[in-house]
């Protein structure tokens, strides 16, 4: 029980943009225990985006281990990762990412049809994935019809269809307005509280980041300060 | 496991097909060049193997017990002379080569093209210098009147045979041509007889268009020469014409005082050689026409890789979502490869049924009316196989560079 879902030890990443070396993570250290929701802070080139491309294994650190619910990442290749995206993982976008002119249901049993899943166990699920997430009869609206609260419902939706241990949300308020992004963290705080999921999530809105549980902030690749909420 | 993937591959292939039907009038335009190339395969080959039964057809019909008889280059010691020394044969070799013991008859042949006239209407057509017995030798009849006899080859008789072709575009329907003066080259000739039609069975031309007059008169009048161009000559019977063959070469070394060892200076060919030489022309001509038609189906391969490579970078960021939640390489190749092969077999399906088409319209374009082309289960096989193999080759490419994104860039792009 004691084992942390998150396991990151001393990561670095660099990045040569041209004549440029960007240190983009210089040694972070950090864990988090399943179920939580946490928000990770900072300015703009402070690392936090290279960091989210890391724990969504979208990306490897150069050095440090990351380990993810008892998998070492380092040792994965391109197509282990994605399978390991697959199975463990759940991305929620500022730009919601979503398939233009395609249905809510399609995209929202994207990570289904990867996982080999298919028929109606497949739409059943995105069906209940959706009418989770309140978009209940707007199933056939392409994505291009849906508003902004709505369409970041349907990548809610498409991040929980299989199941995920984690849910990675980048700015996920950004595109929205007040109303709306209160909203979309509610549901957030709901799936962490009701469904134990865990949550991180990127912002550099303080706002946004009091509704998580607990904030790391980030500043030149590395955290420098952790706030616990009472 | 096997069933497992082929389901996956189902899923994966239903993207494809709506990712093509939202964009229809490209895919359209995409599979045109496809569709282009395999009906032009398809037709090329078809007219290709049309011609080769018509050419087969028609020697066919000539008898397999005839032989014909030309004369080639010299050879003096070693030294070959080309077309300037071409041997001419001569009425004395006709006449001896049908005194030999397998020879039926011979018909000295001289043939040229003139204008025939009669009263106002003219015709232009082929004027044929023959024997008396030519219709013995090459197998024919007259519809009415008679032929010449050896008389009147003998005196150069101005008198003529027509075919029916020209009876019909000299003469009014019901007109009897029989004892009417006809001109040719403005020499008057008198019509003695018609032949009767050997009707279209195709090739390069009609049968029935020609004048048969004597060859002396050919030579006198029309060719003013004293040599002949090829000799007609029918062996006994069909198993002798092997041993006619051999008899008249023979023959012509020692009339043409050729040493033993020495080249010959004439070439005896029979109807089988002569219809297997003109069906390698014609299979020659078939591979030619293919050649060119798979050239446009190259082409369309082309646009397909083109229209793919503009398809990825379209889809570059559809490429990331996919791979953010989940698709691996092979995912990512197999849709847009999918996309690619259905491009191409749809445009080979419609292009088969495009060729076919046009090889069963082909009869109603006047060029080609003798032609009966012929649609062989090959070539569709062939074109369509082709086709597929095109979309595999040209779709690989760029379907390798979208499973090889990395999807955190794929993700940003805009």
């Amino acid at each position: 029980m004691d084992k942390p879902l998150i396991h990151m030890e001393n990561l670095t990443k660099t990045y040569h943009i041209g004549e440029n070396v960007v240190r983009a993570l210089q040694g972070v250290s950090y864990s988090i225990r399943a179920g939580d929701f946490m928000a990770i802070m900072g300015p703009s080139g402070s690392g936090k985006s290279t960091m989210m491309n890391i724990l969504g294994c979208l990306d490897k650190p150069d050095s440090g281990r990351y380990v993810l619910d008892g998998e070492e990442i380092s040792d994965l290749d391109r197509n282990q990762l994605a399978a390991l995206r697959n199975r463990k993982i759940g991305f929620v976008f500022q730009s919601f990412n979503l398939l233009s002119r395609t249905t809510a249901l399609e995209n929202a049993e994207l990570p289904l049809l990867y996982a080999h899943v298919g028929g109606k166990e497949r739409t059943d699920r995105a069906m209940a994935a959706l009418a989770a997430v309140g978009l209940k009869g707007r199933e056939c609206h392409k994505t291009n019809q849906l508003s902004g609260g709505e369409q970041q419902r349907v990548a809610i939706a498409r991040a929980l269809l299989n199941n995920p241990s984690l849910i990675l949300a980048d700015e996920p308020t950004g595109n929205l307005d007040t109303k709306t992004s209160e909203e979309i963290m509610g549901i957030f705080t709901k799936l962490n509280e009701e469904k134990g999921i865990t949550i991180i999530m990127v912002t550099h809105e303080a706002e946004i980041g009091a509704k998580a549980k607990r904030s790391i902030h980030m500043r030149d690749g590395r955290i420098v300060r952790e706030e616990v909420k009472a | 496991m096997i069933i497992k993937n082929a389901l996956h591959f189902l899923r994966i292939l239903r993207v494809s097909l709506r990712a093509l039907a939202r964009n229809k009038m490209r895919t359209f335009l995409t599979c045109l060049g496809i569709i282009i190339g395999v009906g032009a395969v398809i037709a090329m080959v078809s007219i290709g193997a049309g011609a080769r039964a018509a050419v087969e057809k028609r020697f066919e019909n000539m008898g397999t017990n005839l032989l014909s008889v030309r004369g080639g280059s010299r050879n003096i010691h070693g030294v070959r002379t080309g077309a300037s020394g071409w041997v001419r044969l001569t009425v004395e070799d006709a006449n001896a080569i049908a005194q030999l013991p397998a020879v039926e008859a011979v018909s000295p042949s001289v043939g040229t093209r003139a204008q025939v006239v009669y009263l106002n209407k003219n015709w232009s057509t082929q004027i044929q210098g023959t024997g008396q017995d030519y219709l013995l030798v090459r197998k024919w009849e007259l519809e009415q009147g008679t032929y010449f006899d050896e008389s009147m080859v003998r005196s150069a008789a101005k008198v003529c045979v027509i075919g029916s072709d020209v009876l019909k575009n000299l003469f009014d329907e019901g007109e009897d041509p029989l004892g009417k003066t006809i001109r040719i080259s403005r020499v008057p000739f008198m019509i003695l007889g018609v032949f009767k039609s050997k009707g279209d069975t195709g090739g390069f031309g009609s049968r029935d268009d020609f004048v048969a007059i004597p060859y002396t008169t050919a030579m006198k009048r029309l060719q003013r020469a004293d040599n002949i161009q090829s000799i007609d000559v029918s062996a006994m019977t069909a198993a002798l014409t092997i041993e006619a063959k051999s008899q008249i070469e023979d023959l012509l070394r020692i009339r043409h005082r050729i040493p033993d060892g020495g080249e010959d200076d004439f070439t005896v060919m029979n109807m089988a050689e002569i219809a297997e030489g003109a069906a390698d022309a014609t299979n020659i001509l078939t591979i030619l026409l293919g050649s060119i038609a798979s050239i446009s189906l190259l082409v369309g391969g082309i646009g397909i890789m083109n229209i793919m490579l503009v398809s990825v970078t379209e889809r570059i960021r559809e490429i990331g979502i996919r791979m953010s939640v989940g698709a691996k390489e092979r995912d990512i190749l197999l849709q847009f490869l999918a996309e690619a092969i259905v491009l191409s077999m749809m445009g080979g399906l419609l292009g088969i049924g495009l060729g076919v088409g046009i090889s069963r319209l082909m009869k109603y374009v006047p060029m080609f009316s003798t032609i009966q082309a012929v649609v062989t289960p090959g070539s569709v096989l062939l074109a369509f196989l082709f086709s597929a193999s095109v979309g595999i080759f040209f779709g690989f490419y760029p379907a390798r560079k979208a499973s090889k994104l990395d999807p955190i860039e794929a993700l940003r792009y805009e």
